[in-house]
């Protein structure tokens, strides 16, 4: 019986662990469908996480009774107005300014670490709170809010109703975006602007208007992953670069998922699971950083059999990376 | 007329000339090149100062020579020098491969895995001579980013494999080895591996000055990468598969060797700063060694246009305003990422700037009117 | 001539003029009148306005002046959309398609009708549409995995999908086989007996007169006639296609001690998409002539010059280069453009794209012609010396109008860009030289510029051969005419004797063979 507990313990954990990661490979696939390379998600979901976190600050310290629904709200909204200002930078500069996608998303992510880890580090002191250190403990306990049932129903309960609802929201997400991607006009119209932006405008579609919506929608999708992390995940408590390289993690994700948002779920809990194996299999600590190094191969050799293998399907957007410009006669 | 022009060219055509037209520029001025610049610049101090006051509420005038202080003070200028050394030589590594149109995204990579070989050559080469040991540190930290590069660019050469995520994934794979590395070599469970267990082969401390011999390595490098992209035949064929893989195959150029190449040598010059950032520098190796500067090099490199000289000048800003602001943040007691929010500022407005010097903004206010009229006039 | 404008007709235009920019003029006071179930083909040679004209019908291009009637009304049609809205639709020659998407996906992409997304509604759609007009497509194949003539079947379809009622086709059988071609004038007779109005652009004759109930022949942007196919013949199109003969008065020498310098035998190749574009070439390019390849755009001329050079491998044949000072003989086929040149081979080439092949856009004049020469020598740093002189030299000697040597090309005008390769090109003293289209987009004096180098170098012993598009020019500088068409060579003339309806007709036939028997 232990070993199925031990088991049962090691999937929830992968799971938890899992889901910033399918936040940011969601989002990021997205954004990357519609030709943008965006390389700002790790630093988006820093400001989602630390936006967030400001949001849920500034309404623990204002009340003494906090409602839940509110408790949840207030971060998750100033959460995504963090991240969609972001996600506008990027889009202003690379979309309408045609900026170099690599340098603007590098640039995005040296901000969003460093204004995360200011403010994180820093709030208390600039809004002289009394709290001696930046915890959200009852935000976080109503992000933490599992199904009332969830204890009576044994190993099930454990496996599917003993988390807080950003873990289903997020693979609701992923589901709609698969599906979206896969079965609407939308979805359509916006994977011919990634493939050939030149087609599509041919074909009368905004290239534009939806490399900016994909690119937005994207980041604020991916800052959730940075939000549930500090509300969910570290219970409301804020360390600096305690989130770490996830977001690069997320971008890896994407090449491992083939770009299929559906295949992400499996990836982002993969690859969570992988973070804490070392956990539950007697290997020697040192071993560790090798198994933490696994993912990155792993998915450097999904884009190496991706690119030998040829099969059209499964390649990057083709102008991945590129701006579009339409030359005027 | 020109069928390939009808199948390039725009097929909606717009109804009505629309407000705001862009075309691409010939050429620029040198004068319009700088100005854009310098506005560029400007602006960005403004709102960088902006949000500082609105934060701290200090006085922007001290606030400026706090940060001319944080970089130019008596006990930091050895600190900036060091630092705008060991960007620039980053720069300077992934110059080359920009040229070529290579996303090198793996420079933080190919330095740690240089580093990470140099820590295991100071480590284990106990029974060698000091000079053997000391080119052997060197040799190994080349060799190593040599290979980190070199593995990306056979791939892309061979199968075209997206070489902006395969470096970006390589960089993790180093950091990873370097952890590994770390709980093997210091039991203690450090999270660096200190100068009492890298003892062999240490680059010698010239004019007794510790940064010296970086400083006097990456000077070097600057004018040799500059001579090597104008004036070498490598350069030259660097130049002509960045700009257009069609003419190089026309004069037979063997575009696979060139990218296999340029790649070898862009990582060996990234392992070569992590020779000296383990060899040189601080004797000691962790993940964070090369603190993010393979990422901020790309910015640097890509702000120079890929030219050397400029690459100064572009590393320079970068390491002044950062420092600066490190300092900034100390004396207000502030958290030191707050230069990192100031160096995301003024990098976007620089990066954001090349757009008022690549294209032209064509207002057709007047244009429309008289469109509108004529097909008035005929209906 | 015209009718006046009423009801009878789908299509009518009224003194259509289009130029661009100030020099060309693509159109010039064009009428054309297009009945309802008809097929009208357009025809004309390369740049004599036919893809101008129907780009303006199809809302691309905006005409300067004249006017546009559909059903008697007047139309003002300014994008593609307007177009469709007077069930106007064009199938270009290149085609708009994402290959990862199937048929439906790409007929169906980019039409917001507010109804629900269907795919599975669309896809029997497009399946009755094919049924109706007799077409052949899975709905559900990937464009990638689609042969040419396919994926044109998606861009006609996509059309009709959008209810079109006059099709335009811009050389629907530049890109088919034979075969492929009889199925699609069979849909297109099914779409006609449909009432549809089908403008077909081409300048194939024999096709003309299999499938169209009336021709409309431009030259120089101007609309020459219409007549009835039933009362015309293929000579009669063929003068008024090329027009009577014009005088250039381009200097032509006799041939010095013409001996082979460039044996071509039996070359066959076949392109990346798995089309053959060349079958059976042979030819002798011979030391101290012109010789010309006639043929129309696309009949594989760029694809022998290219395979010649080392660009290209072949699937059979050979190249063989005889040295001029001892007669040595060198084998090419299967050598890389420097393993050419390591053998000593004086072989150049100017291509067709100037600056996405043979320069180098935002290079200056001076890395320019560094291209050809930088690996001289054992030294590892490149010489700009010698590259400065002869760029120097060939601003002065050709008038090549630059502010400095420093210049990037892509600045210069079209005629300065070509001075600059061709000089390149002449400069490194070669024994075969290859210029594609050199006079294209080249006004009058530049391109007598040319013509005097071209043969400047003929007297100067150089196998001279010159890929062409106007017939005038070729008949008074080359001394033999090597025709192909579709491929094959149709002929080779001696430039003197020959007479222009019989280039005209050996361009659309194989050695007097209907291509499509």
């Amino acid at each position: 019986m232990a070993i199925i507990e031990q088991i049962v313990e090691l999937i929830v954990r992968a799971i938890m662990q899992g889901t910033p990661l399918l936040f940011g490979s969601t989002g990021e696939i997205l954004t990357e469908k519609s030709g943008n390379l965006n390389l700002g998600i790790p630093g988006i979901m820093y400001i989602g996480a630390i936006s967030g976190v400001i949001g849920g600050f500034f309404y623990q310290n204002s009340t003494s009774k906090v409602i839940t629904v509110l408790a949840i709200i207030i971060p998750l909204l100033s959460s995504l107005a963090g991240s969609l200002l972001a996600s506008l930078i990027y889009g202003f500069l690379t979309i309408t300014l045609r900026a170099n996608q690599n340098v603007t998303g590098l640039a995005l992510t040296t901000f969003g670490v460093g204004l995360g880890n200011f403010f994180g580090g820093s709030l208390i002191k600039i809004t002289n709170s009394d709290t001696p250190f930046l915890a959200l403990s009852k935000i976080s306990a109503a992000y933490r809010t599992t199904l009332p049932f969830a204890n009576n129903l044994g190993i099930f309960g454990q496996l599917f109703f003993s988390y807080g609802f950003m873990v289903y929201l997020a693979v609701v997400i992923a589901l709609a975006v698969s599906f979206i991607l896969k079965r609407t006009r939308i979805g359509l119209q916006l994977r011919a602007v990634g493939e050939s932006p030149a087609t599509a405008d041919a074909a009368g579609i905004n290239v534009n208007k939806y490399k900016y919506f994909a690119t937005c929608i994207g980041g604020m999708i991916a800052g959730l992953g940075g939000l549930y992390y500090i509300l969910d995940y570290s219970k409301g408590i804020w360390a600096n670069d305690a989130f770490g390289d996830r977001g690069w993690l997320a971008i890896a994700i994407v090449i491992f998922a083939i770009w299929r948002p559906n295949i992400s779920i499996l990836g982002s809990y993969l690859f969570g699971g992988l973070y804490i194996l070392f956990n539950y299999v007697s290997v020697s600590m040192n071993l560790l950083p090798l198994m933490q190094m696994l993912p990155y191969v792993v998915t450097i050799i999904v884009l190496v059999i991706v690119s030998m293998r040829k099969k059209r399907e499964n390649q990057p957007p083709a102008s991945l990376g590129t701006n579009y410009f339409r030359e005027e006669r | 007329m020109n069928k390939t022009a009808v199948s390039t060219k725009d097929y909606t055509h717009v109804k009505k000339a629309p407000f705001i037209t862009i075309t691409k520029r010939d050429a620029t001025s040198l004068k319009r090149n700088i100005l854009v610049r310098v506005i560029a610049i400007i602006a960005a101090l403004v709102v960088s100062s902006v949000i500082t006051l609105l934060i701290t509420g200090e006085n922007p005038i001290r606030l400026f020579s706090t940060v001319i202080d944080g970089a130019f003070g008596q006990f930091r200028i050895w600190g900036t020098a060091q630092s705008v050394a060991m960007l620039l030589g980053i720069a300077l590594a992934l110059t080359p491969a920009f040229k070529m149109k290579f996303w090198n995204t793996g420079g933080e990579g190919q330095v740690l895995i240089g580093a990470l070989a140099s820590a295991l050559v100071m480590m284990t080469a106990s029974s060698l001579p000091h000079w053997l040991a000391c080119i052997l540190v060197v040799l190994a930290g080349i060799c190593a980013g040599a290979i980190w590069g070199i593995i990306p660019a056979v791939f892309k050469a061979y199968w075209k494999t997206n070489e902006t995520l395969f470096t970006l994934m390589m960089n993790y794979v180093a950091i990873q080895l370097i952890k590994f590395f770390l709980k093997v070599a210091d039991k203690s469970g450090s999270s660096t591996v200190g100068p009492s267990l890298l003892q062999y082969g240490r680059l010698p401390v010239i004019f007794e000055q510790q940064y010296m011999l970086n400083i006097i390595v990456v000077a070097v490098l600057t004018a040799m990468m500059y001579i090597y992209l104008r004036t070498s035949k490598h350069g030259y064929e660097i130049a002509v598969v960045g700009e257009s893989e069609n003419t190089a195959k026309y004069i037979g150029i063997n575009v696979k060797k060139v990218i296999i190449r340029t790649m070898a040598l862009s990582g060996a010059l990234c392992g070569l700063i992590g020779v000296l950032l383990v060899g040189a520098t601080s004797y000691s190796i962790d993940p964070n060694l090369a603190a993010g500067n393979g990422f901020t090099a790309i910015m640097v490199s890509w702000l120079a246009k890929f030219n050397p000289i400029i690459m100064i000048f572009t590393t320079l800003l970068i390491v002044v305003l950062s420092r600066g602001a490190e300092n900034v943040s100390m004396t207000l007691g502030l958290n030191k990422s707050f230069s990192d929010i100031l160096t995301g500022i003024i990098l976007f407005f620089i990066i954001g700037c090349e757009f008022f010097i690549n294209y032209k903004i064509h207002f057709n206010i007047a244009k429309k009117e008289s469109k509108e009229v004529e097909f008035n006039g005929n209906n | 001539m015209s009718e006046s404008i009423n009801k009878n007709y789908a299509l009518q235009l009224r003194n259509i003029t289009k130029s661009f920019g100030t020099k060309v003029i693509a159109n010039k006071n064009v009428d054309l009148d297009v009945r309802y179930g008809e097929v009208l083909a357009i025809l004309g040679e390369n740049g004599s306005g036919k893809t101008t004209l129907m780009n303006m019908i199809a809302g691309i291009y905006h005409p300067d002046s004249g006017e546009i009637y559909v059903n008697g009304e007047k139309a003002s049609i300014n994008s593609p959309k307007d177009a469709f809205r007077y069930k106007i639709g064009m199938v270009h020659q290149h085609f708009k398609l994402v290959d990862l998407f199937t048929a439906t996906e790409n007929i169906i992409l980019g039409i917001n009708d507010g109804k629900k997304y269907n795919i599975a509604k669309a896809t029997d759609e497009v399946k009755k549409i094919s049924q109706k007009y007799g077409f052949v497509l899975d709905p559900n194949k990937k464009i990638y995995e689609m042969s040419v003539s396919e994926k044109q079947t998606v861009e006609i379809i996509k059309v009709l999908y959008r209810g079109a009622d006059i099709l335009i086709l811009d050389e629907p059988t530049a890109v088919l086989t034979p075969q492929e071609t009889e199925k699609l004038f069979d849909v297109i007779r099914n779409m006609r007996k449909d009432g549809k109005s089908i403008l077909i652009i081409t300048h194939k004759l024999h096709e003309v007169l299999a499938i169209s109930d009336r021709v409309s022949v431009l030259r120089k942007g101007e609309h020459i006639a219409t007549v009835n196919t039933s009362e015309t013949t293929e000579n009669e199109l063929t003068e008024m296609m090329v027009g009577k003969r014009i005088s250039l008065n381009i200097g032509r020498s006799e041939p010095k001690n013409a001996t082979d310098r460039l044996v071509v035998s039996g070359i066959n190749l076949t392109n990346p998409d798995g089309v053959k574009v060349l079958k059976d070439i042979s030819f002798t390019a011979k030391a101290g002539e012109i010789l010309g390849i006639a043929g129309i755009a696309g009949s594989g001329q760029r694809e022998l010059l290219e395979a010649i050079a080392g660009l290209r491998t072949l699937d059979s044949g050979s190249v063989t280069y005889i040295n001029p000072s001892d007669s040595q003989i060198t084998e090419l086929r299967s050598k890389t453009p420097l393993q050419i040149r390591e053998l000593g081979v004086r072989l150049s080439f100017v291509p067709e794209d100037r600056l996405g092949m043979g320069l180098v856009g935002n290079m200056d004049i001076i890395d320019n012609m560094m291209l050809r020469s930088y690996k001289k020598g054992k030294s590892v740093f490149v010489d700009r010396q010698p590259p400065k002189q002869l760029a120097e030299e060939i601003i002065e000697s050709l008038e090549v109008v630059t502010p400095s040597a420093q210049t990037p090309v892509r600045r210069l005008s079209g005629g300065n860009v070509q001075k600059v390769l061709v000089g390149r090109e002449i400069a490194s003293a070669p024994s075969v030289l290859m210029v594609a289209y050199p006079v294209r987009g080249l006004d009058i004096n530049s391109s007598y510029t040319i013509y005097n180098l071209l043969n400047k170098q003929k007297e100067n012993g150089v196998a001279v051969i010159y890929v062409g598009e106007d017939l005038d020019v070729l008949l008074e500088l080359c001394d033999r005419i090597l025709v192909l068409c579709a491929g094959t060579v149709s002929g080779i003339l001696d430039g003197r004797t020959a007479e222009k309806e019989e280039v005209g007709l050996m361009m659309t036939k194989v050695n007097g063979v209907k291509a499509n028997e």
